[in-house]
């Protein structure tokens, strides 16, 4: 994987930026140049909030080989508490016990591993709120 | 615009093809629709792959596949929208025709995905979805549909059991075609106990990996009737998209774009759903069949499980889906699953489905409802004897 691929992602994924539009409050993650809602193309810079409720999930079995070795692994949607979706890996946590409708906040941690000598990639993921 | 015909499809064995190269078997398909259209020449050709470049490491297969067809300098192209590649070629083909661009005109679909192992496929795949936002974080096909099922089993009570019957079901109408790739019965038992890929579903809730081509020739009505075949008229054509990713959707237990592409097909029909007899549609995995029913208005929101366990759905049901098998048990080489929809869609109208999975019922109007990705775009089709 080429570092720019990852580097210019980093807003998004290290910091949780999204923008807000400026004409209907549409929060777009990541960024976009022009709002879906009303096609207003100025936003303003805001930052997600890191606690929401999962709304579904899955447990992978057959995964694909950048998480061949994590798998079982739970990845999941959760409203966060501004009505934002996100999709991520649901970490630190048996995955029989979890649930719909479960607390979660985000936390940052390693996604992927480019080989044993290539790039890392971070990012967020869901860690239940009773770990 | 001008009336529109089909007048020949052509189809390959679907499965784990050794034998054959992507482009063998595109032009076997190819050749066996020119045979039963009894056509002289093309006036061009669009063809529906999802990732030749992926999976075979091929592209520009406008040029490869006239070529190996023989059809020297002609006007061909191919065309993407993940697995709704194919419908994608097909509606091309007929806006071609109907705006008298074109006279003949074939639409066909081919997908060569057996070259690679399955690590390799997952990852061609994938690439139907938002790289950046979903698969980055781990999200595999299965696993996105799986999403969509857990929310609908959240928010309508669709149970296993319901699962079960579409794979049941598809499997029951692909025993009796010859060309698909597992054309045998599964038991519930079966489907239950089978290796789990992504919660809840499991491998016999989706659909294989696949070899395969499937082609179809278009004119004008006042061509077809000169070539002497049955005529069976595109009446709809819709086509809609909606957001990549699963995440960014208001509602993942519906599929918007299906909803607004039958819409746009039902109005140009002139028709609603009631008025068609049976439709092939897009089940890559149990719960998208189920969804699909419901999205293009076949079933109320939360009641296409419900149907399909009933046997609404069934060969013998008020709506049969899928009689070909489905993608489920004919397979689904994604680039060629439109267009080998298209050609099960005109072998019922014609009443030419092989080995008893003839609808008894006389159908005159058909649908086909194909997708790419996890519903982030879709074509529909109607059809109708004329």
């Amino acid at each position: 994987m080429f570092p720019s691929r990852i580097w210019r992602e980093a807003k998004h994924r290290y910091r949780l930026e999204a923008g807000k539009c400026k004409k209907c409050g549409k929060i777009v993650f990541p960024y976009r140049l022009i709002c879906p809602e009303c096609g207003h193309r100025e936003f303003e810079k805001i930052i997600l909030p890191d606690t929401g409720k999962l709304m579904t999930y899955s447990v992978i079995r057959v995964a694909p080989s950048q998480f061949t070795d994590e798998a079982p692994y739970a990845i999941g949607i959760a409203e966060l508490s501004n009505g934002v979706k996100l999709l991520a890996q649901i970490a630190d946590c048996d995955v029989d016990k979890i649930k719909v409708g479960m607390e979660i906040r985000i936390e940052f941690r390693r996604v992927q591993t480019d080989s044993h000598h290539g790039v890392l990639s971070y990012g967020y993921k869901f860690v239940p709120k009773w770990y | 615009m001008r009336d529109v015909a089909v007048v020949g499809v052509g189809i390959t064995k679907f499965g784990e093809i050794w034998e054959k190269s992507l482009r063998d078997i595109y032009v076997e398909a190819a050749l066996a629709a020119i045979d039963d259209a009894g056509v002289d020449h093309l006036d061009s050709m669009t063809v529906g792959c999802m990732t030749g470049g992926l999976f075979i490491g091929q592209e520009h297969l406008g040029s490869l596949l006239a070529d190996y067809l023989g059809q020297k300098n002609l006007a061909a192209s191919r065309v993407e929208s993940a697995c709704a590649s194919g419908g994608l070629a097909f509606r091309n083909a007929f806006i071609e025709v109907a705006s008298g661009m074109s006279d003949i005109v074939m639409a066909g679909g081919v997908e060569k995905m057996t070259d690679i192992g399955g690590d390799g496929a997952t990852y061609a795949l994938a690439a139907a979805a938002d790289q950046e936002y979903e698969v980055f974080n781990g999200a595999t096909f299965p696993g996105l549909y799986a999403l969509m099922a857990v929310a609908h089993m959240e928010k309508y009570g669709t149970t296993r059991d319901m699962l079960s019957a579409v794979a049941v079901k598809n499997h029951h109408n692909g025993s009796m075609n010859p060309y698909a790739q597992y054309p045998f019965k599964v038991t519930k038992e079966g489907v239950e106990s089978s290796v789990m890929v992504a919660s809840p579903l499991r491998i016999l809730d989706c659909s294989p990996i696949t070899d395969g081509a499937a082609a179809v020739i278009l004119t004008t009505v006042d061509i077809a009737k000169k070539l002497g075949k049955p005529i069976i008229k595109i009446i709809g054509s819709g086509h809609a998209t909606d957001m990549i990713a699963l995440h960014s959707r208001d509602d993942i237990t519906t599929l918007k774009a299906t909803t607004v592409a039958a819409e746009k097909a039902f109005k140009m029909a002139n028709k609603t759903i009631k008025d068609v007899d049976f439709a092939e549609v897009h089940d890559c995995f149990t719960i998208a069949e189920i969804i699909v029913t419901e999205s293009m208005g076949l079933f109320a929101p939360g009641k296409g499980g419900e149907a399909a366990l009933k046997g609404e759905t069934s060969l013998e049901g008020s709506f049969p889906i899928n009689t070909s098998g489905g993608l489920k048990s004919k397979g689904h080489p994604v680039g060629a699953t439109g267009a080998a929809q298209i050609v099960e869609v005109v072998k019922q109208l014609r009443g030419e489905a092989e080995n008893g999975r003839q609808l008894k019922t006389n159908p005159k109007v058909g649908m086909a409802q194909n997708m790419g990705g996890s519903g982030g775009s879709t074509l529909v089709h109607i059809l109708e004897v004329d």
